[in-house]
């Protein structure tokens, strides 16, 4: 088993599917009389989040502490980060508090990378600037797998701001790795050239939404970050609604069994409608409550035995 | 090529092999624990049979099986995967959770029996015990197993056993079932000299 999990790239296909497998079996614990194992007792995750967050935040939460695990919050405002102190000192500090893991969330691309030579718990990223989310991904990809029954041959659309995306560049590494079919889809400003290449061979751009809805298996929206809209990446937000935004006539011309995703939170009315969101083939609870198993997965199998 | 030599001049240990149950001593038992469950639990009503992984859950069918074959009553059948409640888990390398599946009716209130292949050191059946705390309240909780081979570290005893047998702790009983191996049988694995 892997040590930290800082990409979607640190994981091979059998490592990924046996994370989905454990998720599965972790998805059960949520239906019981006591939803608690004790599999993590008497171990501490640490929850560094120098950006703000939720759900993530939340569900790495509930996911250590099901698993009987010790969790502390650290929030960089409010903390003596406020005061200026370094990410090695940070990770100093936590490691002296014997952290066995530490969840991170930071501004800029790369620390996750960095923090794993300093501690030595282990390290999940949840989110490093505009580079990787992994467990997002891991989490998409269960749900895609509980929807679908399958991965291998699935041809999934990510739709939107894939220049600014975490989410995107995980779920492609990923997806791919288990034999899934990625097309980009956004307008081309929002697009980095070779990309797709870069990422993982065999996935494709495409500026066109429209033609690629009759093919498409999964729809993935991404959030079109509201502090981006005065970039000028697009000219307005309608017009960015008009071309890439998902409505009811654009869903209609998915395929019958086809699933949307989005990873939250929202914009409604921009990139996806009320009316898409709400619907039984939008998964975006279910990619919620999926993500605490997925997590639980990560945390089991990078904590649960001695892996040193 | 070959190797040289060894360099030592007592005789080499070779592994010995004897079977303790054939296919069919394997089938009389399970037949003898069927009745025996049927015998103190009066008929096995209110009973669920769970089986812990590897063997024990084909052996909990397979009780199921015979009970209602011998009395035509339908006793309830589940898995209990123990990995995440084992002692040692820190000790390995991190182990892989299998499916725990309850019957339909839950085990609330019911007579749960833990059906496992082998009972040692009782530290599997302690892992059992608090799962199924955690899954629910069972009125009481009965072990059947297979083969006890005695060397317990912890205060538990089986209900129902197939066979004793007194084993030495470096050597190493070996069940094999159809389901899970391809063949039904019993072995003891052991160390001595030629």
């Amino acid at each position: 088993m892997i040590r930290h999990l800082l990409s979607g790239a640190d994981l091979d296909a059998e490592t990924a599917t046996q994370i989905l497998d454990t998720a599965a079996e972790m998805a059960a614990v949520a239906g019981r009389e006591v939803k608690k194992l004790p599999a993590l007792r008497g171990r501490t995750v640490v929850n560094l989040f120098y950006e703000d967050s939720t759900r993530t935040r939340i569900s790495f939460e509930a996911a250590a502490k099901r698993l009987s695990a010790d969790v502390i919050n650290f929030s960089a405002k409010g903390s003596s980060v406020a005061k200026g102190e370094s990410l090695k000192d940070t990770a100093l500090t936590l490691q002296a508090m014997g952290a066995d893991a530490v969840v991170v969330r930071h501004p800029a691309s790369g620390a996750p990378h960095r923090l794993a030579d300093w501690v030595d718990g282990s390290v999940v990223n949840a989110g490093d600037g505009t580079h990787e989310h992994p467990t997002q991904a891991l989490l998409d990809a269960y749900t895609m797998r509980s929807r679908l029954g399958r991965l291998a041959g699935l041809s999934v659309a990510v739709v939107g701001d894939v220049l600014h995306s975490r989410v995107a560049r995980s779920n492609v590494l990923l997806l791919s790795t288990l034999g899934a079919k990625v097309t980009l889809v956004g307008p081309p400003t929002l697009i980095p050239v070779d990309i797709a290449a870069a990422l993982a061979p065999g996935t494709d751009v495409c500026y066109d939404l429209d033609a690629m809805l009759p093919s498409s298996d999964v729809v993935m929206m991404l959030r079109v970050q509201r502090e981006r809209m005065n970039d000028s990446y697009f000219p307005s937000a309608r017009e960015y609604a008009r071309r890439y935004g998902l409505d009811g006539p654009r869903m209609g011309r998915l395929p019958e069994h086809a699933i949307v995703m989005h990873p939250g939170p929202m914009n409604r009315g921009m990139e996806i409608t009320p009316e898409v969101a709400d619907s039984p083939r939008s998964t975006i609870v279910e990619q919620v409550a999926n993500g605490v198993s997925v997590r639980m997965a990560v945390l089991y199998l990078l904590l649960g035995g001695n892996n040193r | 090529m070959a190797y040289p030599p060894a360099a030592h001049s007592s005789p080499p240990r070779q592994p010995s092999v004897k079977v303790i149950l054939t296919s069919a001593d394997l089938h009389r038992v399970v037949d003898r624990i069927a009745h025996q469950i049927l015998e103190k639990t009066q008929g096995a009503a209110d009973t669920v049979l769970l089986g812990i992984p590897t063997r024990g859950a084909p052996l909990a069918s397979r009780l199921a099986a015979r009970i209602s074959s011998f009395e035509g009553i339908s006793v309830p059948v589940g898995v209990l995967d123990i990995t995440l409640y084992r002692d040692d888990l820190r000790r390995h390398a991190t182990r892989a959770v299998g499916p725990t599946q309850l019957p339909a009716g839950g085990i609330d209130g019911k007579r749960v029996i833990l059906v496992d292949d082998v009972l040692f050191s009782g530290r599997t059946v302690r892992a059992a015990l608090d799962a199924l705390g955690d899954l629910g309240r069972p009125a009481t909780v009965q072990l059947a197993v297979l083969v006890d081979r005695g060397h317990r570290q912890l205060p538990i005893r089986a209900d129902y056993v197939g066979k004793n047998i007194p084993t030495a702790l470096a050597e190493n009983v070996k069940v094999t079932l159809a389901e899970t191996d391809g063949a039904d049988e019993v072995r003891l694995h052991g160390e001595e000299a030629r």
